[in-house]
């Protein structure tokens, strides 16, 4: 049998309550969430291919990557810029996505605020720590071997 | 009576498929990352710490990981710009299909030199 292939326009209006998994409206929250996946998605393709091609594929890759390399990226503020965006957009796009997929698979009304519960202290815990990371970090730390600093330490 | 839905037309051939692979990737990305923040944040701890846990993911077994990281990230990205198309972009829908081909073949014209740089990096062993 061929498959007819013209799409319908998708319908419209109200959804009966039988098909709504939450109660009331939720407003323009969906929306917001929907058109938030696309532009960061956009930026997302540039921070991570940059990311992936310093760190992988410049000089000796993978084996350059040390304390050191980091210390050397993140004296500069071009790169805690960079990952702090990176960090930013990846966890809120990834928990939106992840959000949508337990919405989705998740029918029991329990499971699924115990699983976006997780979810949401997870992603805060990670957000935080990898921001402090960033604004906390000291490329010198007194007391480490000076062979594991970066060479501007010693001045 | 059955849970699945019946009779959409977007069930099965490319819509579907790339669909689900985008949510699996999707996925993935999300736990590795969970696991890439908490593994930089050594660096807070000390620097004997970052680079010992470092040191461990430099091997040939890690790159295989490392490349099928990169392939599903590359492969989501390529095919969130393919969605981010076809909603909106007049012609989008029409060429969902052939898009998901353009997908494909933007995936295998980068994977294949990363491939050939990264592994050979990897297995040939640095210093
Ligand atoms: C195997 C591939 C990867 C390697 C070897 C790698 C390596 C690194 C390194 C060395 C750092 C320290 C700072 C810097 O270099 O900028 C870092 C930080 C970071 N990476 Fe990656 N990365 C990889 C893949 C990814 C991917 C796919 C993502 C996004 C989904 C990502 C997101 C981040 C973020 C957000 C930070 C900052 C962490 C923080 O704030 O503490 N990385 N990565
Ligand atoms: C590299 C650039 C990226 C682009 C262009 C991109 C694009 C997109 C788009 C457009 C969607 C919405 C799909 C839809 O509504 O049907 C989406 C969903 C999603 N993304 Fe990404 N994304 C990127 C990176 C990431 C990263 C780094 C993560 C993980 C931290 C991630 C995790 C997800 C998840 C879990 C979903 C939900 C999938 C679903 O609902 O089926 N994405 N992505």
């Amino acid at each position: 049998m061929a498959v007819s292939t013209e799409i319908q326009a998708p319908r419209s209006g109200r959804i009966a309550p039988e098909y709504t998994r939450h109660g009331r409206s939720k407003g323009n929250f969906e929306m917001g969430a929907w058109l938030f996946m696309r532009l960061s998605g956009v930026v997302l393709v540039v921070l991570i291919f940059g990311h992936l091609f310093v760190n992988l594929m410049v000089g000796e890759g993978v084996h350059a990557i040390d304390f050191g390399f980091v210390a050397g990226k993140w004296a500069d503020p071009f790169w805690q810029v960079w990952d702090l965006s990176m960090l930013w957009l990846a966890m809120l796009h990834g928990t939106n996505g992840v959000r949508t997929i337990i919405n989705d698979y998740a029918e029991k009304d329990g499971t699924r605020i115990t699983l976006k519960t997780i979810l949401y202290v997870a992603s805060a815990v990670i957000v935080v720590l990898g921001t402090l990371v960033i604004f906390t970090f000291d490329p010198c730390p007194a007391g480490a071997a000076a062979e594991l600093l970066p060479s501007f330490c010693q001045a | 009576m059955s849970k699945t839905p019946a009779g959409t037309l977007y069930r099965g051939r490319e819509g579907m498929w790339s669909w689900v692979g985008h949510r699996v990737t999707g996925v993935a990305i999300f736990f590795f990352l969970l696991v890439h923040v908490l593994d930089t944040a050594l660096v807070r701890v000390s620097p004997d710490a970052y680079n010992a846990v470092i040191a461990t993911y430099k091997n040939p077994f890690m790159a295989l990981l490392e490349a099928g990281l990169v392939a599903a990230i590359v492969f989501h990205a390529f095919n969130g710009l393919r969605v981010i198309l076809i909603d909106f972009w007049k012609k989008g829908p029409k060429y969902q299909a052939k898009m998901l081909w353009g997908v494909i073949g933007l995936w295998v014209v980068v994977m294949v030199p990363f491939l050939i740089r990264h592994l050979s990096l990897a297995f040939t062993g640095g210093h």
